[in-house]
């Protein structure tokens, strides 16, 4: 299946939404899905395109807004990639829905997300940090993040109690 | 059970909820080994952030920088000479060697055959580590294949090593099978244990051994050919149990395969140079790129955005070991305490992989 076809496929399935597609930069076929029509457009492409294989979650913070890139693969019918992004352009609470109920194997990456970038996901079943601890202060990635080292002392109000046994 | 339990090979934590002792409920917890290596590489240069990758998973620290070197090389157009590409297949296949011989051995550790495999594979490994280092000069932080090629020119001694080491090993991998395959206790232990059916496993993104021991024949290098795997000769074995035992044949088979390509790359290593002229303070243009191989543990992927500038504005890696664990509460759900650590075992992580 060629990229224009998987292309006037989506736009067949949906046509209220309009697909971006980026090509200059990107070296792979990339199209950008309006958030609120992610969770519409990644059911599509599993049940009907057999894009079946999440391969990489990842999320970029740019100074306008965030990115989240969904790199897809299909094991059933092979073939080259196809690149999902979401852009949220509210830098103060960027939020997007889940796609774990679609591709369970989102799951730990989009906790890592949430970790380290500070994005939520809508309907996660189970959205905690994973790499850091509850309370530390800020997301890593971002590119504001203060980077300098911390003292244990001003560490120490965060860290998690140990439990009670 | 854990952070530090003698059974896990790291700080890795496991929540399990029991009934007697028959296992309700898994909750892995992660992050005891988290060094932030991607924020760290977004401050250095593309060239620096090539020793990060060995730390990634420091079992096979050249397919890991030959991961990075294939998306560094899309990102800003770098030609590989043909020499540097058979060099880096062999890199890449003796690592395989290496990392599922570890497997097989750690599995047996987690067995309770305490150490006696394990020091087979140690001492196999060994032989292949000497010709790491003679090419790299490090065992195993070899930091060896760098964007554009490889650091250095193999050393004249290096090719009649490996010609001699090829049928050693294959006398290796035929050992283990003779004294370990039809163990009795292992199979008891082994055979039906920790099932992953064909679907749950591409659902959740498992990539590597554990895939093809459920029966689905995906591997990069024949669904996306990099480097120059399309010129060789070799077969995807798959098995269809999924179990524990599954995936130890399965490592076991593709070491036979390994050792096929490997054999193939020595005979065809063509001379010229080593590496193309790439700047050390390399600036590649605009844009982004996403590269992935057939790394041991499964699929190694490095997401690279550039802005134009010589560090990399985001530095993203793939990492199979913890996209690997996805499935491992579905895998571990009525079964003991004791195959808990089996099952974890039987799918081969490392912990610095998952937590970076």
């Amino acid at each position: 299946m060629t990229n224009d076809e998987i292309l006037s496929k989506l736009q067949e399935a949906f046509p209220q939404v309009e697909f971006q597609v980026q090509t200059e930069e990107t070296k792979n076929f990339t199209v950008i899905v309006p958030a609120e029509r992610l969770v519409d457009v990644a059911t599509y492409l599993r049940d009907h395109l057999k894009f079946d294989y999440l391969s990489n979650l990842a999320s970029v913070d740019y100074p306008e807004r965030f990115e989240v890139v969904y790199h897809l693969y299909s094991m059933k019918r092979g073939g080259g990639v196809l690149v999902l992004k979401v852009l949220l352009p509210d830098r103060e609470k960027p939020e997007v829905d889940s796609v774990t109920p679609i591709w369970p194997g989102a799951n730990y990456q989009e906790r890592e997300v949430y970790d380290l970038m500070g994005i939520s996901f809508n309907g996660h079943p189970d959205l905690r940090r994973i790499m850091l601890w509850d309370g530390f202060p800020g997301h890593p990635l971002r590119k504001d993040f203060e980077n300098r080292t911390y003292t244990f002392k001003e560490l120490e109000p965060t860290r998690p109690k140990p439990p009670d046994w | 059970m854990g952070p530090q339990h003698p059974s896990t090979h790291g700080v890795f934590r496991m929540i399990l909820t029991l009934d007697g002792e028959t296992v309700v409920d898994l909750k892995p917890m992660f992050g005891y080994l988290h060094r932030g290596l991607e924020k760290t590489s977004e401050e250095r240069t593309y060239l620096q952030a090539v020793p990060f990758t060995d730390r990634l998973d420091y079992i096979c620290s050249m397919t890991n920088n030959f991961a990075y070197a294939v998306a560094v090389e899309r990102l800003a157009d770098i030609e590989v000479p043909p020499r540097a590409e058979y060099i880096r297949v062999i890199m890449g296949e003796l690592t395989r060697l290496i990392n599922h011989m570890l497997g097989i051995g750690f599995l047996f550790n987690e067995l309770g055959a305490w150490y006696t495999p394990v020091v087979y594979a140690f001492r196999e490994r060994e032989r292949i580590m000497d010709l790491f280092e003679m090419a790299s000069g490090s065992r195993m932080m070899c930091n060896y294949i760098r964007p554009g090629g490889v650091a250095a020119d193999l050393p004249e001694e290096f090719l009649p090593h490996l010609k001699k080491l090829i049928p050693h090993l294959k006398r290796f991998v035929a050992e283990i099978r003779f004294y370990l395959s039809e163990n009795e206790i292992f199979r008891a232990r082994s055979v039906g244990v920790g099932f992953l059916p064909a679907d749950m496993a591409v659902a959740n993104s498992i990539t590597g051994p554990v895939l093809r021991a459920s029966g689905v024949t995906y591997d990069v290098r024949r669904a996306e050919p990099y480097s120059i795997y399309d010129e060789f000769e070799f077969d995807i074995p798959t098995q269809v149990e999924g179990d524990v035992y599954a995936r130890y044949a399965q490592r076991l088979d593709e070491m036979d395969e390994s050792l096929k390509i490997l054999s193939q790359a020595v005979e065809r290593l063509p001379d010229g140079e080593y590496t193309s002229k790439v700047p050390s303070r390399l600036r590649p243009p605009k844009g982004e790129s996403y590269a992935r191989i057939e790394a041991p543990k499964g699929e190694l992927g490095f997401y690279l955005v550039s802005d134009g500038s010589p560090n990399p504005y985001r530095w993203r890696n793939r990492p199979p070991s913890l996209i690997n664990l996805s499935a491992l509460r579905e895998m571990c759900l009525g079964h003991k305490v004791a195959d808990v650590v089996v099952i974890y075992g039987s799918i081969d992580v490392t912990l610095a992989d998952i937590d970076r």
